[in-house]
This record gives structure tokens, sequence and C-alpha cells, in this order.
């Protein structure tokens, strides 16, 4: 652990404790209210998890008070941290499981539905397979790496003591809830803000936790400049506040009922919606993501960051046109064509900015190229890097209303998506994995690099199939609907397309399948590493040698 | 030039700020103005407050997440005015909280699927999709069949929608639990009532079994009132250019 001054002694926390322990206490009693007094039985079940979640915090909090374990301000906090790489990988494998199942169903609907389980249909695992990737991996692979990145790159502890425990758990209870609510049916069924209006709230309250923990960090640096991952996740952190407040505007029903009514209607609630889904992808999964990027690549490949000039140019361009970016999801609908239009535009201009990231991460392997070829931890982050490269010129692409007409609806969004979510999400993440757990758990490498390699190749041949699958599927949709007979009539019944679909979801089915798998080997890999092991024949430090003949 | 960016490189919180201010420029542009252009919504007639029991069924639609595989907006493209109807307006959706215009077919749009399929042939397609279309894959739902609903839950939900501009009327909150119940039964006390309230709503049982009002009811009066408030034969687009 390196050293950090220190202008404070080992405290066991500092004014966040009062704070907290007030807050799981009201908290409590709110919960307790409710579930004694509503007559929703989802909501009544809620109100439960919430309880038993504040009274587990106050005992834990009990528990660290008597204990007389102190934080010693002279260390960089990584517990937190450590709990941040479990969850991630839980979360992630739990995804990525649901995520076959509800690509079974689509190939396998005879078999993979269950009349008398409403909680099994397709319509309630989707939104929990994409929450869960999103915001389960996705949003505590940030939360990780953020805390331990602000470190670093700041020289100081992390701030309010032991509040980055309360954002850890308090983000991990918002997963569970919304995961539990979909399962049961409480759902706002707006694409990636589905969690109800208590979620939400609890949501921004852990959030605006979050936001201090980081600022407050960087504000007692002892780097006289913030480094700029820290602009991204800065980026990202106070992004997400804005869209996810926004968004969410709703009118419970009752307060004591999980029902709610958006504030927006129709028109004014899609391009509300959009605005913030199109962010969610390029404040949560980019900015966030590239601010993994631009510390993880440097590190590990041991160079500095290609061009300073260039991340302070496509930073403030990436995360003023991102913005604008919402109604190329609206294109020929009934939102006005001028918004449209405007979207369509700097969609088509946000290539560039990504691009320029995409450089900055590529071109910083300047003279440690060689490195591709002994270290697959280095490599999974360059294809990263290539797969986020080429999913920023496909959207540009697909944001062009002509192209649209014929992409939109179809599958070629959703093999878009996880080219994005696989390739570039996942591989960054399991890249900053693999660097983190020998860090964090002090090990001089990880248990298997030929484990390592083995996830690379079968989980990116799983991601071929996967988005060749879906190219081919979605264009060939989008062309079924718009195709008429020499009669002059359309050629196909919608029915026909849907049996076209057929092989194509089976082949998307085993390339998710692939993909589960090499995350399994990952988990197995990294449990093996933290528990200090390394793979018989792969001792780094002392090479076999051959004896001279 | 560059070198200035020293400037915010050492400073947290005018960095965040600056932040803030970059991003809440495009969003500001784009949504703020579809709130008061007149041009965002055309004026059209029949566009009407979903009655209690349509809005039950919309409440389920949203519940089980049907956007994920249907679309409820039209395209003005060939093929698909061909295939579902005319595009999707503006009005048709002004009082969806949430919208749900989806962004995804893996079925087809549902913009203008009431009066497509008789009620029978909805009940049977929840109950066991393939039984009626070998190639689906859409899920069952047979056990909306056996939900019942309770009307006195009713007046909350359009309490909650005049709280955000749906224009319910006292009369509509006070009656609500009333007309959920009627618009299954032809021949309640206040039919009259009902159809001076929600014009033109279809008022028949929905699911097959008077004997209860359940969700299937609900979700079919939802799918058979989608699309058909208004009169297309009459509708002039050109009324609205501006």
């Amino acid at each position: 652990m390196t050293a950090i001054s220190s202008d404070r002694g080992p405290t066991q926390g500092g004014s966040e404790i009062p704070f907290i322990g007030a807050f799981l206490g009201v908290g409590s009693l709110l919960a307790l209210i409710v579930a004694a007094r509503t007559t929703d039985s989802l909501m009544s079940a809620h109100a439960m998890m919430f309880l038993a979640a504040f009274i587990a915090g106050a005992f834990a909090l009990v528990h660290h008070l008597s204990s007389g374990k102190t934080l010693d301000q002279s260390v960089y906090e990584t517990g937190v941290v450590k709990a941040g790489v479990f969850a991630s990988v839980f979360w992630g494998i739990a995804g990525f499981l649901v995520g076959v199942i509800i690509a079974g169903q689509l190939a396998f609907p005879n078999l993979l539905y269950f009349p008398d389980l409403p909680w099994t249909n397709f319509g309630r695992l989707r939104p929990l397979h994409t929450s869960a990737v999103i915001f389960a991996f996705g949003g505590n692979v940030l939360i990780a790496t953020s805390f331990y990145v602000v470190q670093r790159t700041c020289r100081a502890r992390l701030f309010g003591g032991i509040a980055p425990w309360f954002v850890f758990w308090g983000y991990n209870l918002f997963i569970v809830i919304a995961a539990t609510g979909y399962l049961m049916g409480i759902t706002q069924s707006k694409e990636y803000a589905e969690p109800e209006w208590y979620a939400d709230l609890w949501l921004t309250i852990v959030w605006v936790v979050y936001l201090l923990v980081f600022l407050g960090t960087l504000l007692k640096r002892k780097e006289p400049h913030i480094y700029v991952a820290n602009w991204f996740y800065l980026a990202f952190i106070v992004t997400i506040a804005m869209l996810h407040i926004v968004n969410n505007l709703s009118m419970p029903v009752s307060l004591l009922s999980t029902k709610s009514y958006s504030l927006f209607p129709g028109v004014q609630d899609a391009l509300t919606q959009w605005w913030y889904g199109h962010n969610a992808v390029g404040f949560f999964l980019t900015a966030g993501f590239l601010a993994i990027m631009y510390y993880f690549i440097p590190k590990r490949a041991e160079r500095p960051v290609y061009s300073y000039r260039l991340s302070i140019i496509h930073f403030w361009a990436l995360i003023f046109i991102y913005i604008w970016a919402g109604p190329h999801h609206l294109h020929y609908t009934a939102l006005p064509e001028w918004a449209q239009t405007l979207g369509m535009t700097f969609s088509i201009m946000l290539w560039m900015p990504s691009w320029g990231g995409m450089i900055n991460g590529l071109m910083t392997l300047s003279g440690a190229w060689d490195k591709l070829r002994t270290d697959p931890v280095l490599r999974m982050l360059v294809v990263s890097v290539a797969f986020y490269g080429m999913s920023t010129f496909e959207g540009p692409l697909m944001s062009i209303r002509a192209v649209n007409s014929l992409s939109h609806y179809t599958d070629w969004t959703i093999g878009h998506v996880h080219s994005g979510a696989l390739g570039w999400v996942g591989y960054v993440s399991f890249g900053a994995l693999y660097c983190l757990v020998p860090w964090l758990w002090k090990r001089k490498q990880l248990y298997s690099n030929a484990m390592v390699e083995w996830h690379f190749w079968i989980s990116t041949l799983g991601i071929l199939l996967y988005i060749t699958a879906m190219w081919v599927s979605g264009i060939m949709q989008g062309l079924m609907w718009r195709a008429y007979n020499s009669l002059g009539f359309l050629e196909f019944s919608f029915v026909e397309t849907v049996e076209a679909m057929h092989p194509f979801y089976i082949i998307r089915m085993s390339g998710g399948l692939l993909f589960l798998i090499g995350s399994l080997i990952m988990a197995y890999n990294l449990w093996r590493t933290a528990k200090g092991d390394v793979r018989a024949r792969e001792f780094a430090a002392s090479p076999a040698l051959a004896p001279a003949e | 030039m560059l070198n200035r960016h020293e400037f915010l490189e050492k400073r947290g919180l005018v960095l965040t700020v600056a932040i803030l201010v970059v991003v809440a420029i495009g969003g500001a542009v784009e949504i703020a103005p579809l709130f008061y252009l007149e041009s965002t919504i055309e004026k059209v007639e029949g566009v009407r407050p979903y009655s209690p029991l349509e809005l039950a069924g919309r409440n389920v639609y949203v519940r089980e997440g049907c956007y994920v595989c249907h679309s409820q907006m039209v395209r003005p493209l060939r093929d698909e005015v061909e295939r579902y109807g005319h595009y999707s307006l503006a009005a048709e959706s002004m009082y969806d909280h949430p919208f749900q215009w989806g962004s995804k077919r893996t079925g087809p749009d549902l913009a203008r699927v009431g009066g497509k399929y008789s009620d029978a042939w909805h009940v049977q397609h929840m109950i066991n999709p393939r039984s009626l279309v070998p190639e689906s894959v859409m899920p069952p739902y047979k056990f909306l069949a056996n939900a019942k609903i309770d009307p006195e839950n009713a007046a909350g939900w359009l309490k909650a929608n005049r709280a955000v501009g749906v224009p319910y009327t006292d009369e509509m909150i006070e009656k609500a639990a009333e007309d959920l119940a009627t618009q299954v039964d032809p021949f309640a006390a206040d039919f009259d009532g009902f159809m001076a309230r929600y014009p033109k709503a279809q008022v028949r049982d929905f699911d097959g079994d008077p004997s209860e009002i359940t969700e299937m009811d609900a979700l079919i009066a939802y799918m058979q009132v989608l699309g058909t408030m208004v009169d297309f034969t009459i509708y002039e687009p050109e009324d609205n250019y501006r």
C-alpha cells in the first residue's frame, strides 16, 4: 500500500456517521409505516426489503463503531473497491445468464415459456437483463474503478470516511429493488429507466452521496492537476444525475402504491426518454468507461496517454454533442421533424469526438505494441477500444434517417448495442478487473494468463457470432417488411418475417452462451488470483530453464 | 488556448459546474420548445382520455413490458401505412403517460390494432399465442384471465393522471369505479352517462366471462381502442399546415 500524506489521525469516520445513523433510523421508520399501512402487496414486499436493508445497515454501523476499528487516513481505502469487484463479477454473470435465457426464449418459445409463471415472461426478464448488465454490472464496475482511480490520481484517501460504503450498499440495494420489482411486475416501462418512483428517489440519494465522495476526494487531492480519467468520471456522475432526475419525474398513485404515471405525455415523454436513453449510453456506457480506458490502458502498457490536447478536445466535444443525439431514436415518428434533423446532425458529428477517444486509447500503445502478443489483459483492453471505434462508427451511420428507416425496430439495433456492450463495455471492464484483482489483493500475477487467453478467444467468437447474426437478421427483416411483389402488394406477412429470424436467434443465443462461458472462466481465474494461487506452469518470476545439451 | 485548460484542471468545483452547463444545453434546446410550440401536436377530433377499464388495460400493458417487443408508432412510410394503417399522429398519444411508442418490433406494431381482431381471437391468443400463430415467439398471458380487477382502485389512477395533465373531470373521478364495471356490461344502469363521458367507447364483456372483471377484459378493451379514436375518413392533414 502506497503511503499518502495525511492531515488527520486515524478515526472511525467523521461527521458522516451521525448522518448515516439518522438516515438509517428514519428510513427504517418510513419503511415500517409503509409496510404496515399499504394495501398494495407489491409495495409491502419492497417496504420489507428496504426495512431489512436499513436494519442490517444499522447493525453494520453499530458493529463498526463498537469494534473500535479505525480508518487509517494515511492509506488508500481498498475494502470498498474489493467489494465492488466482487459485485461486478456477480452481477455480470447474472446479467449475461438472463441474456442467454431470453435469447433462448425467442429461439425456442415452446420450451422456455411457462404459462403459470408470469415472472418468467420475456417482457419482465428483458428489463432484468438490460438493467443487470448496464446498471448492476456496469454500475458496480464504474463505482469500484472510480473509487480506485480517484484515490491514486489524487494521492488522497476517499473522502467521507464510511460514506463510500453507503454508496456501495445503497447502489446494490437499488439494484435488488429494481430487479425484484421487474419480476413482480413493477415497472414504468420507460426503456432503461424502468424502476418505479420510490426506487428512483432512493437512487437519487445514493447518487448525491456518490458525487460528494468523488468530488470531496478531488478537492482534497495532493496532485496539482485533476487527471483526465477523473474528468470523464465527473461528467458521468453529474450528467447521469441530471438525466435520471428529469426523466423519472412522475406522479405516484399514492405514497403507498408502487404505480406512478410519468409527468410528460406522448411526444414530450418520448423525447425526454430518448434524451435520457441515448445519454445513458453516452455518459454511463461511454464517458464512464472512457475514464477506465484513460487509467488502465496507460498503466498496463506503461506508456503515457498519447495526446493531452486530443483528450481535452474530445472530452468537451463528446459531452457537448452527445446530449443532442437522442432524437435519432425517433426518426419518422410523431416527433417534430426539426428535432429529428437536429438529433441526426449531432449524431453524425459525434463520430469525430468518439474516434478522438479511440485514437487516444489505441495510440497510447505507441512503442508498446509488442505487449499485445504477450499480455492478454492488455489485448482485451485494446480490442475493447477497437470495438468502441466500430460501434461509434456504426451508430452515426444508423442515425441517418434513410438508413434508420430500414434499421429501426429491427435486430440491427440489438446487434449494434451488443457490439458496444459486449465488445467495448464488457472487454474494458474485464481488462480493468484483471488488473485490479492482483493490485488489490497484492498478488504478483494472475492465477493464469492462459485462462485469460481462453476467456478472450471464446468470448470474441461469441461476440462475432452475436453481432453478425443480428446484422443479417436485422437487415433481412427490414428488407422483408418493405418488400413488394410484382402486383404491388406487400410480399410478406409479419409472421413470415418472425419465422425467418429463427436460425439467427439460435446463432445469437450460442454467441451469448460463449460470452457467458468466458465470464465464468474469468470469475474462476479472479477467485484463484485473490486467494493467492498461481497455476503450476505459470510462475512468471522463475521460468523453468531447459538444461543445456 | 489549450493551455488555459489548466484553469479547469486545478479547480474541481469549477470543472463540475462547467460540465453541467455544457451538458444542459442540448436538452434545453431540443426538449423545452416541445412544450410550448403549437406545432408539436396537431389539432385532431376524437382523441379522448382513456376510460377506467382501458386505463386498467394500459396499466397491464405497461406492467408486462409489452413495449420491449411491440411498437405503437406507425411511420409515414408506404409499407407501414399499407401494413398497419394511417401513420400515427402526435395527438393520438397526447394522454399517454408514459408514451409506449417502443423501439423494437419483435412482434407487429400495435398502434392501430383496435378492431383488427375479434375479442375471442385476443383471448385465445393471450392464453396460447402459438395455438393461433404457430410461428409466434410471444409469451403466454393465461394468468390475466384469472387476475381480478378491483374497480375501487380506478379513481386513484384517474386522479394521478389528472395531476400530470390528463383532463379527467370531477364527475369522471367520482364515477370511476362504476364506469369501470359499466364498460363490461351493456345493461348497466348508467350506460348513457358512461357513453357521454367516454364517447364511442366499446361496451361489452371482452374476455368471454361475464361473471367477473379481469385483467384480460381490461387489456383487450385497451387493445381494441388503440388507434380507433381518430376518424380518418374526415381527418384532413392540411388543416394543420402552418
